[in-house]
């Protein structure tokens, strides 16, 4: 026998053998047994790296820690912007580079959301204090997190060339951005259908330096307006922003410009990228104050105005936004146009057709989910209604203020400011 | 004087919310307690719900795939004919490249002894599109399967393939158990 031959003979054993295998048992486990080797063939073992270990996740915690204590230490008692610089090289490196950006921050917030809706859902402890540790760093000394020890923050922060002045309108307006951002972010993690942080995340890639090309695009258009507009994501897209910001403008001990009082020079006026440094109080204005009051009534009398109508917009919102879910995505497009049925390109619709789930199944699960969305998008409106009435009524808000003085709220801690103050520190 | 007042109401309007704060995050804090775990969590394809759709190999955020075919020699028949090795359809019976399944030639081919062979995947080259898993799932014993190669993989918050997979096939395991690979475990 040729060997074109025996090849061809033993083809024909092995699919006889198989076919009543097949039909014989149903299922396919174990169709040919394994053979009894007589040549001391030694089997190799399947290869299984072990992922980082669990002890170096604490590591990161310990890091997290100590470049928030020092930038801290730097920002409060040493008031020196180079401890801060070269904090924010090593976060960029460590946090960034070596740790391929996750998990930050940042996307945490997503992973207490979905742990809060659904009990199965095991959240690690070291992810939980990447979540609380930077706000609770906050609430204590300020924005210290953002200032050195956020990858995301430090990217944009080291590169800002030529920053320019933003009005104030304006800031307030794109302000609002990042409310939304975390309205529905909470809304999509605790549904359990996406990370929508993590996904469009636009410096992950570039720690990577792998992305898709739509990523990178978007990454690099971050950082290019970062050029001229200090920390863009940070100022108007970032969620946890919103949380740290409310933290810090409560802070114990916050970053101060002048290392003793405030003569009112002006020299720190323009040191701030981010614009995040109050000005003293226009007499003018201080004279005009007590027409306030009836404004202040008339805004705080807005807001459930806002909110009812914040929570309506969420509710019609509702089945649209629902469709970011892939099952009710799915159970829509089967219903609609059930002529997807027949598109063998379509991998979701032909599994689906191949499991053994039944159309009945993911209806009622679609349902399940959309029922979710429903309360969860009408009170996210509702928030952002709030937040709305609020940065309004803010307007009208008076303050009283003396010297030149950071924004507790919107300052990062960054410790430009700190340099360009002629005050001598106190003995 | 008035300052101070001033000064001082505030103070005591910052305490306050300070205060408030730190009791919401104490009890963010205690409310995910009760779903806490000490593990850390990694994803891993189920292979037995895992049905080969070929989109492992695109929508895993690093390139090429932290997704890799792996063998569970275990389960293997070394058939000679190998349904994860060469086309079904291949005109002649050789094992040239163009009669093998792997785009990459990630599989090779060696002799044991007659009339068996052994199969190995070079994770080089592999690019987790599944091709042999489901030529080795329809025709042969099922022994390769596809796998999330821990030391490649970066842990995303939120595995990329997960999030498209049609077969939800991939789900979080505990670091200390990370992989799924057939024969260890059985489908429960
Ligand atoms: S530390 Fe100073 S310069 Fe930096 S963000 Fe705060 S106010 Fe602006
Ligand atoms: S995406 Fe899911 S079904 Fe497709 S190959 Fe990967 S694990 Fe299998
Ligand atoms: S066919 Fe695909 S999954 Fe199998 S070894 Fe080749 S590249 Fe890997
Ligand atoms: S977690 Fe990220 S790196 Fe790992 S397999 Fe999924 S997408 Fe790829």
């Amino acid at each position: 026998m040729n060997k074109g031959s025996k090849i061809a003979t033993r083809f024909l054993l092995v699919w006889l053998l198989m076919f009543t295998l097949v039909t014989g048992m149903y299922g396919q486990q174990q169709r040919f047994p394994k053979p009894e080797f007589e040549s001391g063939y030694a089997q190799p073992h399947t290869l299984t790296p072990e992922p980082r270990s669990t002890a170096m996740e604490w590591l990161d915690v310990a890091v997290l820690t100590a470049v928030m204590a020092l930038s801290a230490w730097f920002v409060l008692c040493k008031r020196s912007r180079q401890g801060i610089l070269w904090l924010s090289v090593f976060t960029l490196l460590y946090f960034g580079f070596y740790r391929d950006g996750c998990i930050c921050a940042v996307g945490s917030l997503q992973n207490v959301a979905l742990s809060f809706a659904d009990p199965s859902y095991a959240i690690s402890v070291t992810v939980l204090l990447f979540f609380l540790l930077p706000l609770i760093f906050s609430l204590f000394f300020g924005r210290v997190f953002c200032g050195a020890a956020c990858p995301l923050g430090v990217i944009q922060d080291l590169i800002i060339v030529k920053p320019i002045s933003m009005p104030s309108w304006l800031r307030k307006t794109l302000g609002l951005i990042p409310y939304i951002y975390l309205a529905l972010a909470l809304l999509f993690a605790a549904t359990g259908s996406d990370f929508l942080v993590c996904r469009y995340d636009p410096f992950v890639g570039i720690f990577r330096m792998d992305a898709p090309f739509l990523m990178t695009i978007l990454g690099v258009a971050f950082l290019l307006t970062g050029l001229f507009i200090g920390r863009p994501y940070c100022r108007f897209l970032c969620p946890y922003g919103v949380l740290l910001n409310w933290t810090s403008t409560v802070s114990k001990w916050h970053l101060t410009i002048t290392p003793a009082h405030c003569i009112r020079c002006k020299l720190c006026t323009t040191s701030c990228p981010f614009d995040a440094i109050d000005r003293p109080t226009d007499p003018k204005v201080i004279k005009g104050s007590h027409d306030g009051a009836k404004r202040f009534l008339v805004y705080a009398l807005l807001i459930p105005v806002w909110m009812a109508a914040g929570g309506f917009v969420g509710f019609k919102a509702h089945i649209r936004l629902s469709k970011a879910n892939p099952d009710v995505y799915l159970a829509e497009l089967l219903i609609t146009h059930p002529e997807v049925k027949k598109d063998r390109d379509n991998i979701d619709v032909q599994t689906f057709l191949s499991s053994a789930k039944t159309m009945d199944q993911l209806v009622e699960e679609a349902r399940g989910i959309r029922r979710k969305f429903k309360y969860g998008s009408t009170a996210a409106g509702a928030f952002i209604g709030l937040v709305i009435g609020m940065t309004l009524l803010n307007q009208v808000i008076f303050r009283r203020n003396e010297d030149y003085v950071p924004n507790n709220g919107a300052c990062f801690s960054c410790g430009r400011c700190m340099d360009f103050c002629p005050v001598e520190r106190k003995s | 004087m008035e300052n101070d007042k001033i000064k001082s109401r505030r103070e005591f309007i910052r305490g306050g919310a300070r205060i408030s704060l730190a009791l919401a995050m104490g009890g963010i804090a205690g409310f995910a307690a009760a779903g806490i775990s000490r593990e850390k969590w990694v994803w891993q394809i189920d292979p037995f719900e895992c049905t080969q759709c070929g989109r492992c190999a695109t929508e895993c955020v690093l390139t090429p795939s932290a997704v890799k075919c792996v063998h569970a020699f275990d389960l293997c028949g070394y058939c000679d004919l190998c349904g994860g090795y060469l086309k079904p359809n291949s005109n002649a019976l050789s094992t040239a490249g163009e009669n093998q399944l792997c785009p990459t030639s990630a599989i090779s081919r060696k002799f044991i002894e007659e009339p068996y062979f052994e199969y190995i995947i070079n994770e080089n080259l592999c690019i987790g599109c599944g091709k042999c898993v489901k030529g080795c799932t329809s025709f042969g014993n099922g022994s390769l399967h596809l796998q999330i190669m821990h030391n490649l993989c970066v842990n995303c918050n939120q595995c990329a393939i997960a999030r498209s997979c049609p077969s939800n096939a991939i789900r979080r395991v505990k670091a200390s158990e990370a992989y799924l690979v057939k024969g260890d475990f059985t489908k429960d």
